[in-house]
């Protein structure tokens, strides 16, 4: 079955390599993997074209997992054409990215394991988005949250990669906890956790309530904002981003794939997976739009002044992301699938992008140490151009334009329709988009233009005068990456330049004039829209204005830019020195994560010593030792083990069963 | 089938056959001595899978029964259901990997050891057949004896505080107990457990017998407050100790709570429920804090095991299928899971005689399957699905939600809590720079270490993805203690009316 095979040839692959990879080697366990991979992902696209446009859904029982009582769920595979899409974003950037690690990770002594890692990722992925039930669905949650734990700690060498693998882990456990309760929840209402099921009786259960921690609660808005919860902790959405920037001590393929492309927008399908649900929970969609703008503004405002060329990008990633929650919470679900969609493709060029970068420079990140780039690898350059074209949304209004440009106008003409209060779900979308543009020019200014940064950085060239720096340095000199890694390359720049225009008429495409939307041919009944959700048509009734508001924040964004890192370099310095403040703020990225030390970390921490010092110490064993006291001085004296009180609760336990014994047979059964 | 009649009876008693044979062995002729063991334990393994072979899963009578008379009106009667069966081949199973562990570990009065090994798991057997209160009491009494030996000789420097700890918290529950099974006898005129089963006690009676049992089985479990004699056991008990403590010992509460407690008095079970809830969410929220600033490896183990018996008891009590299926099953997951973490210690403690978190760090370099293996049952501590370890905790929760959701939400924070303490222990002593010198020569997992770590790998990750094996011997008799619990309570109920 084909189906099976996108699967679990990622798993196949993972084995070989996790298993035997000692034994085959690092090139064979590449091959293995890779060739899986790609074949995986042609499978995908075949599936996508099948479901999406012929419309043949399916699903697949592979096996029970666990049946207790009224509770019953299997392993089984859904394929519809949410499904779909995610199949093909999922092995498309996989297997691109397992084609940039055969040479990103070339000289890497563990590479075996790095690619039993991707492809274990990989499957745990493909089960997420299969899933036929929440428990499935949560395996697979669970199951990529390792994966990543693995990848990001990858170089369990350094301090700063193990504790951002078990920060990555423990805040993606905060928003767990939530998606379990939701889980229990639904299972406590509709005895039943498979997808189709709930789906059923979920209208049945709206506008009801039910006790929950004492409270009398609306049910499906508590429900989804339980497992909301889990999406805003795999998809790093503001308060439980915290782990997201820190994720970028992984080598970059995995950020790239993990860490931009599938992993974090796990939340975004789930949201879109659920839309029967959150349909019926106007509510618990309001907060899903809230924390979904909050976090596009924040993550932007973040991104303005870090200097590591992976954190911005990282914060990229969370904005972006935050613009999907936005769609999905004002019911524009396909828009959010489709930012989701193309997303994944510029976001893994930038990001392999960078990663190429890195390559050249020798593993530097810092981009003060950039600069002057441009000449130097000029493929790559051009692949990052293309990458930032298309996540600042280049293009003509109304007309045409880069991937971004489709997918996210789209997503802001949404919110200007769902006519948020104030339309501040409007307003914090194009001042993030705004921002996106600054800080993506000025990635792409100060990694590959203006003067070259990078010849002070190495001790053993500081003799040199930078003005040499053209010339003579040897292996320092930045050099361009291998095909193998520009191949991916290449064909992501594609996907960014095209994903947008080539599949906007399906995926949010609407009739005209009455005529039948294609949008929801294309759907078919993987995406639910409530019966007053109109907001794709009322997309299209707003002011023509509105459709030149984000392109005017993007331009802005890149005059401001190319002002700063371009024509007046010293103004960077100029204005952090004259707003202190406020960059300090930013730059400490709102002082999230010292918060979270002070309240969190640090108590449980402490309180855990106290309660064992104290509590089982002190109390518990106080009370013991206190009462046995002369028990034990007594046993001690007797000194040999042997002689001690082994015999005395032998004796006491033997003279116990003797005492019953006797009472038994004193009372021969006469009760009886 | 020959034997059918005395299987169990064979299986319980036959450790004690190999026990009497190295007792007449030469204390210097080790090999026989451990070879003996070894091949004794095997065999009581391979006669209990004969059993589980055999067993009906769709009833939930008990089933391979055997009854003698013995004293008087006393019987000697065994036998097993849903419930127990699981747990004999769990004592069964991980006998010879003990036995193996202890291979080369053990040196001093290597024979004693045997002996004292075999002897419990005979005692440990009949806990799980006994159907018998008395045959009952003597297996689960007589069973800690062996135990006091085991930490007391072949322990460490603090042994015998230890094992006394353990011994004078264990004292005061037994007395109780013993004191319960008088009046109980008094009462129903009869010790034997199915009929005891069908009696209906009085409420009031049924409250004092409850609590009489509770302060036995909540030392045995350990539940929160009475559990710190378990991380002192832990710390001084050798690796098979340990072993057997926190996979089958720890398991005589939870066992006893639902062969007992539940359907002999649910009225006062249904009413006492909310103590059960405080202590064991109390239990899983404080023992994982706990365990957050151990320094001490066995010790860490230790608080993390009374925070999963915490998702036991809670299960227990919810009176619900998923609830008792999540706490038999996450029982026996622990069983498999801390024993295994327990040999994991016992490796990296044999090469370096420590068990201080600090003197380790960094030994994925020089022993990366130790490492994976340790992964693996690190995972499985945490309950990530696709491991043993999620379905039980799943179950007990998603149960405990029905029950009362403030329960299952404070309880549910234990997962964030264990992810937090064992990636921690994990993170400090695995990975990192390899930079105490002391570390530089140390050797991974020989041939031996791998053939007791191998079984234990691929029961974890296969009842993660199909714990049907164990779901379906356990769901018959699971549903018939939840039918016969819900129709006590509503007699009750018609009665005050």
């Amino acid at each position: 079955m084909i189906y099976t095979a996108i699967v679990f040839l990622p798993l196949l692959g993972a084995l070989i390599a996790g298993l035997f990879g000692r034994i085959i080697g690092p090139r064979p366990a590449e091959l293995v993997t890779t060739g899986f991979m790609l074949l995986a992902a042609v499978l995908s696209w075949v599936v996508f074209v099948q479901v999406g446009f012929q419309h043949t859904t399916a699903k697949v029982q592979l096996m029970r997992w666990i049946t207790s009582g009224d509770l019953e769920v299997s392993w089984s595979l859904r394929i519809d054409t949410l499904t779909a899409v995610m199949l093909v974003v999922v092995n498309t950037v996989s297997s691109l990215v397992h084609l940039y690690s055969i040479g990103y990770m070339e000289e890497d002594p563990h590479r075996q394991r790095f690619f039993a890692y991707l492809s274990l990722f990989t499957f745990a992925m493909l089960m997420l988005v299969t899933a036929d039930n929440l428990l499935q669905m949560f395996f697979g949650w669970e199951g990529v949250g390792l994966a990543s734990y693995l990848l990001i700690g990858f170089w369990y060498k350094k301090p700063s990669a193990n504790a951002a693998a078990i920060k990555a882990f423990v805040v993606n456990r905060v928003g767990d906890f939530g998606f379990a309760l939701g889980i229990f929840g639904l299972f406590a209402v509709f005895k039943t956790i498979q997808l189709d099921a709930v789906f059923a009786a979920a209208p049945g259960a709206a506008g009801k309530t039910f006790l929950f921690l004492g409270y009398d609660v609306d049910i499906m808005t508590t429900l989804c904002l339980l497992l909301f919860m889990g999406a805003m902790g795999k998809s790093a959405q503001f308060l439980l981003h915290t782990w997201l920037p820190d994720a970028m001590e992984g080598p970059t393929p995995v950020s790239a794939l993990i860490h931009a492309a599938t992993m974090v927008t796990a939340g975004v399908f789930m949201v879109a997976r659920l839309s029967p649900l959150f349909e019926l929970a106007p509510q618990a969609l309001q907060v899903v739009t809230f924390v979904g703008a909050i976090t596009a503004f924040f993550a932007a405002t973040v991104g303005l002044v870090q200097n590591d060329i992976k954190r911005v990008i990282a914060y990229s990633t969370c904005s972006q992301l935050g613009y999907m929650f936005v769609a999905c919470g004002v019911g524009a679900y396909s828009a959010g699938i489709f930012h989701l969609f193309t997303h994944a493709f510029f976001k893994a060029l930038l990001f392999l992008g960078a990663g190429s970068v890195i390559h050249a420079m020798h593993h530097e990140q810092d981009m003060r140490r950039m600069g002057g780039l441009a000449s130097k690898i000029r493929i790559t350059w051009a692949m990052m151009l293309i990458g930032t074209l298309a996540l600042t949304g280049v293009g003509i209004p109304h007309f045409y334009g880069f991937a971004g440009f489709h997918s996210k106008d789209a997503i802001i003409e949404a919110a200007y329709a769902a006519h948020t209060p104030n339309n501040y779900a409007f307003w914090l979308l194009v001042i993030a988009a705004f921002m996106t543009s600054f800080y993506s020019w000025r990635l792409m200014f100060m990694t590959f233009h203006g003067p070259a940064r990078w010849a002070h950085v190495h001790d053993d060239h500081a003799h040199h005068d930078h003005k040499d720096d053209d010339h003579g340095h040897g292996a320092h000199e930045p050099h361009e990456s291998p095909p193998v890694m520009l191949i991916p390359l290449a064909i992501l720049a594609l996907g960014a330049m095209l994903a947008g225009g080539v599949f906007t008429n399906a995926f949010i495409g609407v009739g005209h004039h009455g005529s039948a939307d294609p949008y929801k041919a294309f759907w078919g009944a993987a995406i639910f829209e409530g019966r007053d959700n109109h907001i794709l048509h009322a997309m299209h009734d707003i002011p023509g204005w509105v459709g030149f508001v984000p392109c005017i924040a993007m331009l802005a964004g890149l005059a401001l830019a190319y002002l700063y890192y371009i024509l007046a370099p010293w103004l960077p310095a100029a204005t952090a020195k004259a707003f202190k403040p406020l960059y300090l703020f930013l730059l400490n990225k709102w002082y999230v994560d010292e918060l979270y030390d002070f309240l969190f970390v640090r108590p449980s921490l402490w309180i855990g010593r106290a309660l064992w010092k104290g509590g089982d110490g002190a109390v518990i064993d106080g009370a013991i030792d206190g009462t046995a006291g002369g028990v034990i001085n007594m046993t001690n004296r007797v000194v040999k083990f042997q002689t001690g009180y082994v015999y005395t609760y032998a004796f006491w336990m033997l003279t116990g069963v003797a005492a019953i014994i006797t009472w038994v047979m004193l009372n021969g059964g006469g009760a009886r | 089938m020959i034997g059918n009649g005395y299987l169990l009876s064979l299986v319980t008693f036959l450790p004690l056959v190999g026990a009497a044979l190295i007792a007449v062995q030469n204390g210097k002729a080790l090999g026989n001595i451990r070879l003996i063991a070894l091949y004794t334990t095997i065999i009581t393994f391979a006669l209990s899978l004969a059993i589980w072979w055999n067993f009906d899963k769709g009833t939930a009578a008990f089933q391979f029964v055997e009854d003698v008379a013995w004293l008087g009106p006393l019987r000697y009667k065994m036998g097993v259901d849903g419930i127990s069966m699981l747990f004999v081949i769990l004592t069964t199973f991980l006998m010879p990997l003990c036995i193996l562990a202890a291979w080369e570990s053990v040196e001093t009065r290597v024979k004693e050891y045997m002996i004292a090994f075999l002897i419990l798991e005979t005692l440990m057997i009949g806990v799980f057949c006994a159907l018998d209160l008395v045959l009952f009491y003597l297996f689960f009494e007589a069973g800690l004896i062996p135990m006091f030996i085991i930490i007391g000789v072949w322990g460490g420097k603090r042994r015998v505080y230890a094992s006394f700890k353990f011994f004078l918290y264990t004292l005061l529950g037994s007395v109780l107990m013993l004191l319960a099974i008088m009046a109980m006898y008094w009462k129903a005129g009869s010790t034997d457990i199915p009929t005891l089963m069908a009696f209906k006690f009085p409420k009031d009676m049924q409250w004092w017998l409850w609590l009489a049992f509770f302060a036995s089985f909540a030392v045995k479990m350990p539940m929160w407050p009475v559990h710190t004699w378990l991380p002192d056991a832990h710390v001084e008990a050798p690796t098979g100790g340990s072993v057997i403590l926190a996979a089958i010992l720890l398991k005589m509460g939870g066992y006893g709570f639902l062969r007992f407690s539940l359907p002999m008095f649910p009225l006062a079970s249904q009413e006492l429920a909310p103590l059960i809830f405080a202590m064991s969410v109390v239990a899983i929220i404080y023992t994982s804090l706990v365990a957050l600033a151990q320094e001490d490896v066995k010790k860490l183990i230790a608080y993390s095991s009374v925070a999963h018996m915490g998702f036991v008891t809670m299960g227990i009590f919810t009176f619900n299928a998923q609830g008792i299926d999540g706490a038999i099953f996450q029982m026996l997951s622990h069983g498999l899971v801390s024993a295994a973490l327990f040999l994991c210690v016992g490796i990296v403690y044999d090469r370096m005689h420590t068990r201080e978190i600090a003197a380790y760090g960094g030994l994925v370099h020089r022993m990366p399957i130790y490492a994976v293996c340790f992964m693996v049952f690190t995972m499985a501590n945490v309950g990530l699905p696709g491991t043993s370890g999620f379905v039980g905790e799943f179950l007990t929760l998603l149960g405990a939600f029905r029950a009362n959701t403030w329960v299952a939400f404070l309880a549910t924070t234990g997962v964030i809590l264990s992810a937090a303490y064992a990636l921690y222990l994990y993170r400090r002593m695995i990975f990192g720079e390899l930079e105490k010198p002391s570390l530089m020569g140390i050797k991974d997992m020989n041939i031996r270490e791998m053939v007791v770590m191998a079984p234990l790998v691929i029961l974890t990750i296969g009842f993660g993805f199909y714990p049907a094996p164990i779901l379906d011997v356990t769901a018959v008799s699971v549903k018939k203690l939840v039918t016969g619990y819900e129709a006590a309570i509503k007699t009750a109920a018609l009665a005050v009316k």
